[in-house]
């Protein structure tokens, strides 16, 4: 089965092009790619990437306007179906003002722009995307952001921490997400929103492959699928 | 129309440029500042007959993120 992954990108994305290479890198077929204006799809899509960058320049709030863009009425309607997205960054945050993560993404808490390779535990790895990653493990991932601060009311984050949806935790303070939170996955598990780029990291010559076996765990959950 | 939206934090969310920004007033001798709020002012020009209802639809489904922020309209 051939895999069909597709990278949306929005006006200010800027690492489109990097999750492109890592999709393309990992599953041998390179990603489509999609025009925020576009109201459809391409068809039967196997994977939706919403790359990092700073969609319509953080205005209003950051992801709050792509998130309301044409295309993302049918990336919500692929999620809905159980199409498996990753937002990575800024596209954590298209997810979340989208409502399909609960939560939002704040300034970080000491006001710095954070651009460091980081150390996180990976709490789930019963999900598609986290399978390939032992249990318990410490990754190192690079983040880069500003608004990368995880808000949700506590009765939300007790839901989201009993019901297995933290993905990844911060081991250290990095920018002030209530519990350490870095990534966290939906209800159904077919989504993802993370602050750190595994795109990033895919190839030792990028200086580490953590993010690589996320990419390996979706292609293959859903090839084997 | 004139319309102001005034957005702002949630009672209860931590507010790093709120926090800042106090900081900063401490700095400059100022006194008796208990604590500092930085929202957002949206300032619409809307046709006359733009009922509230509208203009609350905007508020929820665009310019304030109702799970950290709330709005108050003020017509002009």
């Amino acid at each position: 089965m051939a895999f069909r992954g597709a990278v949306i990108t929005f006006p200010g994305s800027n690492c489109d092009r990097d999750m492109a290479v890592a999709l393309e890198n990992v599953s041998g077929v390179p990603a489509l790619r999609v025009w925020h204006g576009e109201a459809d799809l391409p068809e039967a899509l196997d994977f939706i990437a919403l790359p990092g960058g700073f969609s319509y320049g953080d205005y209003l709030r950051c992801g709050a306007i792509a998130s309301r863009s044409p295309v993302m009425r049918s990336v919500i309607a692929a999620a809905d179906r159980g199409v498996p997205v990753l937002g990575v960054c800024n596209g954590f945050q298209v997810l979340t003002e989208a409502g399909l993560l609960p939560g939002a993404l704040m300034r970080n808490a000491e006001l710095h722009f954070t651009c460091r390779t980081v150390p996180l535990t990976v709490e789930n790895t019963q999900s598609l995307f986290t399978s390939g990653y032992d249990a318990g493990s410490t990754i190192m991932l690079p983040v880069a952001h500003h608004d990368g601060n995880y808000f949700a009311d506590d009765a939300t984050l007790d839901r989201l921490e009993g019901d297995g949806r933290v993905a990844f935790r911060y081991c250290g303070a990095v920018n002030g997400s209530q519990r350490g939170i870095a990534g966290i996955l939906n209800d159904a598990g077919n989504v993802l929103g993370m602050m750190p780029h595994p795109e990033r990291a895919v190839e030792p010559e990028l200086g580490g492959t953590d993010g690589r076996i996320l990419f390996e765990s979706a292609i293959r959950g859903l090839v084997t699928a | 129309m004139k319309v102001r939206v005034h957005v702002s934090l949630k009672p209860g969310v931590l507010d790093p440029q709120g926090r800042a920004v106090h900081h900063a007033l401490e700095g400059l001798g100022f006194t008796g500042v208990d604590d500092v709020r930085v929202g957002r002012l949206v300032e619409l020009d809307v046709a006359d007959d733009t009922t509230d209802a509208a203009l609350d639809e905007m508020c929820r489904k665009l310019l304030a993120n109702m799970v950290i922020e709330n709005y108050r309209i003020e017509k002009l």
